[in-house]
């Protein structure tokens, strides 16, 4: 696939760098930055590009580049996928993937780059796996014990097995699994209060604590895989809900569930998502009706009111509702007044945050907003904030949009025959995307 | 103690040993751990980019150790290293040679990747051995890195590589019991086919048989992600023979599309898409595209730049099978905060989705966008808008109205591009929204137009609809005011406008203009086609026939049809074996943009693959226009000669018009590029007729000359001076 990966800074300079095949120049890499800035001029900023016939794949991650660079035609959605694999691994390992954290932990980046792909083929990306066998710590770990070389690390197992995703001789003294079905709504309201699009990305999230190797069965209720069935063949799904792409995590058997809809696995240690699915166009209401105005005194002033009723059940409780009402940049002394929740000015982000702890369905609550605009006020910043959408960030816990039920989670481990225990959490939230157009 | 002290001295010692020394004198300590440290702070060193090869030597002599961080630490330096002292790598080898022998199966491994990076050309004669022995090691993970050994010893030296048959070990690795091995072997098996010939590698290179597509569709299930992926491209590159076959394939690679990792997923519709082809079952060719349309549209929900790949890919799969996604239309719509890139390719696909039944929701989203503030993205939107309106004669009347509302707001970079689209709108409907369109024409005065193509555009409508314009003497008095400074491409059109006012709305001022404008470009414009047209104008105008003169510049113009971009049909065929590739993101093929592959297919193949389609069916359309007026032909009048090529020239220059220095953009139609090129053809075709017919010009030149005045319409002769009669005699 890759020629080479490195990674680079936001100016282009760069910070590590991996050759896996020696057949491109450095002068290649030292082009770089004057590369970049010709593409946001005249493609749009692109991020695959050719030069002198050596193909520059990147993504930019807080800042830093990641960067193959190949001469062949190669697969460039894979590698698209190995930089974007490689993003979650890192961040894996260090929590925040930075210029500082690169710096720090040279050795390790360079040992992961060298076990994810070999000359340039990608070989494994799973942090679970990584992790057995590639430690932070391992030198500490190895002056201890660098006389007895019978102690040093071996490659774990699971590398090259079939299940490559779990190590045999896990233990747990009590044996548990925890479910968590997490639906994210995204919703785009245009100012009528009409929805122009709308999509719930549902998973299930699970937590496993479970010795040996067990064989889990989960089972979903009808209603929810039947549509998932129609989606394949048959246009709409009788139920109304229209089930899309049900994805799932490499350990659950696929030819099983396309032949005969059930889900089985031998589930990886600790957290994973088992499976996520998208449902477009759900035939949801708005989950909120709001009433926005604002007005502009003259460019020096600007009031907005903004009115937000919760549309969904009494009984359900949103939790952390934040609303980010947009304001222009640069304004000055902002007043506020509202009955319930808190607000704050976010300078850095031109908004207004309105937040509450928690509130239940059907209530309204209105706001009012008074502001000064900046002396230096052009027309460009009042247009840009009059096309910004109002953002919104909740979660709505013991509930889901698209009625997903967990009817069972059956744990069968065939050697140890533990009694295991199975939780099971809903959760709604919002998406990255859910916008009220005003 | 001592190592403090030492240590007190690296902090306040004298500087000007260097940093370079200090490393050394680490490197040769007696204690390992500071031994140890010196090596990380040399790789440091080497990662910020200072160069420490001449530290080789030193840090080779940490090689021999048990632990196995600093092992790896000074593999990874020789690796870098070791092209400045390929002499000294050679003492590397005994060690390397030694690990591949290790108990723990991790360094065994380690010690062949390494050596297989090390390219350095005397180490590959010490490569037999050890790669031998690993390629047949009992652990798997030795085997799976031994596997790609092959390929990088192969890229080294191929001789050498076929002589000890590591090439046969590699494939029979393929039959190995552990998939991870199998998934390596081909992926390395795959590596060095795709640099060499089969003639070369002498017959060894991976055939699927019955046997091996059994393996490896069992594999796939077994594998990792990326071994997937290497097994789906095999698989893709295979060519079933039998429908059975086929089926089987499909059948096995669908659950595939359930994977979490997005590359597998588009591997699997490519190897889908691959051997669908062979399928006989209609039924089951519908059932299985409607499988594909929710795993592509699950490429989506990645970050921005993968979701561009995708999308160009998508732009492929939509181009051979149009239907797919027409009902996903809402997953397309841009967010607020896509880059820029990614807004510009959704809207590519919007408009390739566009159907009647979801076309009002379209266009309000295009309206929407259209009032965003990013220019590109709200020129584009307009553009899209002009596209969906062409495309769906239901829609353009809801079309034509947002732009007339658009328009309106006046925004100097949307009428820009509003008139360009208002002019393919008029090209597509020539009657019907004349009502509506005129009056934005007669409200805009030239001067709020900056862009060559739109003003081209503008002079097109005004020349076209002049009848319905108002105040058009003062319309032209603006539009010619400027013209020798002018872009050549707005004076053709400004050329064609004026002529074909004189001959529909004659009046004192446009015979004046033309005049002027006639000799302007005759004897001071310099660009040659300015040049040219004028004088075929005035020759053709000094015939003195005015129905001859507006059979021929008012001949009815083609319909456009479409104004959104197609892919060439055999580049298209291309482009589908390569989806998921860099050409299914550049939309080119591969030999465009890759040195290598460039020179591997002769100059006529690439002349084949990439003109092929076009002058295929330049050729076809060539044939039947020749067809058409061979009757016409037969009896040729010397003017009917010319007759036929200014028709051609009128529909090319209004074609020219529509879009002068956007050759590469979106706006134009297949139809138009045809008609382009096929003038050129016919420029070629026609030398022979031209010549034959010179004589036949020449009297017709004599008259004029005898003359000596030319007639505009039988309105007013005008004296022209000798010097352009000579000119123009020149030309013939």
């Amino acid at each position: 696939m890759a020629s080479s990966i490195h990674f680079l800074d936001i100016k282009g300079k760069p910070l590590l760098s991996r050759d896996y095949k020696g057949d491109i120049p450095s002068s290649a890499l030292e082009k770089f930055p004057l590369l970049i800035i010709e593409q946001e001029q005249s493609n749009n900023g692109v991020p695959i590009l050719n030069d002198q016939g050596i193909n520059y794949i990147y993504i930019l991650h807080n800042n830093i580049y990641i960067l193959a660079l190949t001469k062949k035609n190669e697969n460039v959605f894979s590698i698209m996928i190995y930089l974007s694999n490689l993003i979650k691994v890192l961040t894996n390992y260090f929590k925040n993937l930075e210029e500082e954290s690169i710096r720090d932990n040279f050795v390790v980046i360079y040992e992961l780059l060298d076990e994810t792909m070999d000359f340039g083929i990608a070989q494994i990306t799973d942090p679970k796996i990584l992790k057995e066998y590639i430690t932070q710590e391992s030198h500490k770990l190895e002056l201890l014990t660098s006389s007895n070389n019978n102690e040093m690390k071996q490659p774990p197992n699971a590398l090259t097995n079939a299940i490559s995703w779990r190590s045999e001789g896990i233990f747990y003294k009590k044996n548990e699994a925890f479910l968590d079905v997490v639906e994210s709504i995204n919703m785009t309201v245009n100012h009528n209060g009409q929805i122009l699009m709308s999509e719930i990305l549902g998973k299930i999230k699970i937590k496993s604590q479970l010795s040996g190797m067990p064989d889990l069965r989960l089972g979903l209720n009808e209603k929810f895989l039947n549509s998932a069935k129609e989606s394949g063949n048959n246009a709409s799904g009788r139920s109304g809900i229209e089930l899309e792409d049900i994805k799932f995590h490499q350990c659950v058997r696929l030819s099983k569930f396309e032949n005969e809809k059930i889900i089985t696995f031998i589930p990886p240690d600790g957290e994973f998502d088992l499976m996520s699915y998208r449902i477009l166009s759900p035939p949801l209401k708005p989950l909120f009706v709001i009433n926005y105005k604002f007005q502009n005194h003259s460019n020096t002033r600007l009031e907005i009111f903004l009115k937000v009723r919760l549309n969904f059940k009494q009984k359900l409780t949103c939790q952390n509702l934040e609303i980010f009402i947009p304001v222009p940049d640069d304004i000055d002394s902002p007043k506020f007044q509202t009955v319930k929740g808190n607000l704050k000015y976010l300078p850095e982000s031109s908004c207004i945050r309105w937040k509450f702890k928690s509130c239940n369905g059907g209530k309204e609550y209105a706001m009012l907003c008074e502001l000064l605009l900046p002396s230096t006020l052009d027309a460009k910043n009042l247009e840009i904030f009059k096309k910004k959408p109002i953002k919104f960030s909740f979660n709505i816990p013991y509930f889901t949009t698209s009625g997903l039920q967990v009817k069972y989670l059956r744990i069968n481990e065939p050697k140890l025959n533990y009694q295991s225990y199975p939780w099971v959490r809903y959760i709604t939230q919002s998406g990255d995307h859910f916008e009220y157009r005003v | 103690m001592t190592s403090l002290e030492k240590r007190l001295k690296k902090i306040f010692g004298a500087p000007r040993k260097g940093e370079t020394f200090e490393l050394r004198s680490g490197l040769v300590s007696q204690y390992a751990d500071e031994r140890k440290d010196s090596i990380k702070r040399v790789i440091a060193a080497m990662t910020v980019g200072k160069d420490v090869s001449s530290l080789f030597p030193d840090v080779l002599k940490n090689i021999s150790t048990h632990d196995l961080e600093q092992k790896k630490l000074v593999y990874l330096y020789l690796m870098n290293y070791a092209k400045t002292n390929p002499e000294l790598c050679i003492l590397a080898v005994n060690t390397f040679v030694q690990d591949t022998e290790d108990p723990n199966p991790l360094v065994r491994a380690l010690a062949i990747r390494t050596m297989g990076c090390i390219r350095v050309d005397k180490i590959v004669d010490y490569m037999e051995i050890p790669l031998n022995r690993t390629l047949t090691d009992d652990n798997p993970y030795v085997r799976k890195t031994a596997a790609i050994c092959v390929a990088k010893l192969f890229d080294l030296n191929k001789e050498i590589c076929l002589e000890n048959g590591f090439l046969d070990i590699l494939l029979k690795l393929v039959d190995d019991s552990n998939p991870m091995v199998v998934a390596n072997a081909i992926s390395a098996l795959l590596e060095i086919q795709s640099s060499n010939t089969n003639d070369f590698l002498g017959g060894k290179f991976l055939k699927i048989d019955d046997k091996i597509l059994k393996k490896l569709l069992m594999t796939l299930n077994e594998c990792t992600e990326w071994g997937r992926i290497t097994i789906l491209t095999a698989l893709s590159e295979f060519t079933s023979t039998s429908s059975e076959d086929a089926s089987h394939i499909i059948d096995r690679v669908t659950p595939q599309l359930q994977h979490e990792n997005p590359a597998v997923v588009l591997a699997s519709i490519k190897t889908i898409l691959k051997h669908f082809e062979n399928l006989q079952s209609k039924a089951q060719t519908e059932a299985i595209l409607k499988k594909l349309s929710a795993p592509l549209i699950s490429l989506l929900s990645t970050p921005p730049e993968i979701q561009y790949v995708a999308l160009r890919n998508i732009r492929i799969i939509l181009e051979k099978y149009p239907n797919l996604l027409s009902r996903e239309l809402r997953v397309f719509f841009v967010k607020y905060n896509d880059p820029a890139y990614l807004k510009l390719e959704k809207i590519e696909i919007l408009v390739r989705l566009s159907n009647d039944a979801n076309a009002a929701l379209l266009l309000s989203e295009l309206k929407e966008y259209s009032m965003e503030i990013d220019t590109d993205f709200v020129k584009r939107s307009v553009r899209a808008i002009g596209q969906v309106a062409i495309k769906l004669q239901k829609s353009s009347k809801l079309a034509v109205d947002i732009l007339y509302d658009l328009l309106t707001t006046r925004t100097s970079y949307v009428i820009n591009e509003g008139i360009i689209v208002l002019q393919n709108i008029l090209r597509r409907y020539p009657e019907a929204f004349v009502t509506t369109i005129i009056p934005i024409i007669a409200d805009l005065s030239i001067d709020d137009l900056d862009e060559p193509e739109s003003i081209s555009s503008y002079v097109w409508i005004v020349g076209q609809y002049c009848k319905s314009i108002p105040h058009l003497d003062l319309k032209l008095q603006q539009i010619i005011s400027n013209y020798y400074d002018i872009d050549p491409a707005i004076q053709l059109a400004i050329l064609s406008c004026i002529v074909k006012i004189n001959l529909v709305k004659p009046s004192k001022d446009s015979q004046q203009y033309l005049q002027t404008i006639l000799n302007l470009s005759t004897q001071q414009v310099e660009d040659a086609d300015v040049r040219d047209k004028s004088y075929i104008y005035w020759r053709m105008l000094s015939a003195n026939d005015s129905e001859l003169s507006k059979s021929i510049i008012l001949k009815k113009l083609p319909i456009l049809n479409s104004t959104i971009e197609k892919i060439p049909t055999t580049l298209l065929n291309e482009l589908i074996d390569e989806l998921s590739t860099l050409s299914s993101v550049y939309h080119e093929p591969s030999e465009m943009f890759i040195e290598a592959d460039a020179k591997a297919k002769s100059k006529n193949y690439i002349l084949d693959t990439k003109e092929n389609s076009k002058i295929e069916d330049l050729q076809r359309m060539a044939k039947n226009e020749i067809v058409n007026n061979a009757v016409k032909a037969e009896n040729l009048l010397d003017f009917d000669d010319d007759d036929e090529y200014e028709g051609f020239d009128d529909a090319n220059s209004s074609s020219n018009t529509n879009h002068t220095g956007n050759n590469n953009n979106n706006g134009v139609s297949s139809n138009v590029d045809v008609l382009d090129e096929l003038n050129d053809l016919f420029a070629g075709l026609s030398s022979g007729p031209t010549v034959a017919t010179n004589n036949n010009n020449n009297n017709n030149n004599n008259n004029i000359n005898n003359n000596n005045t030319i007639n505009f319409n039988n309105a007013g002769g005008n004296d022209t001076t000798k010097k352009t009669n000579e000119d123009l005699l020149s030309l013939f």
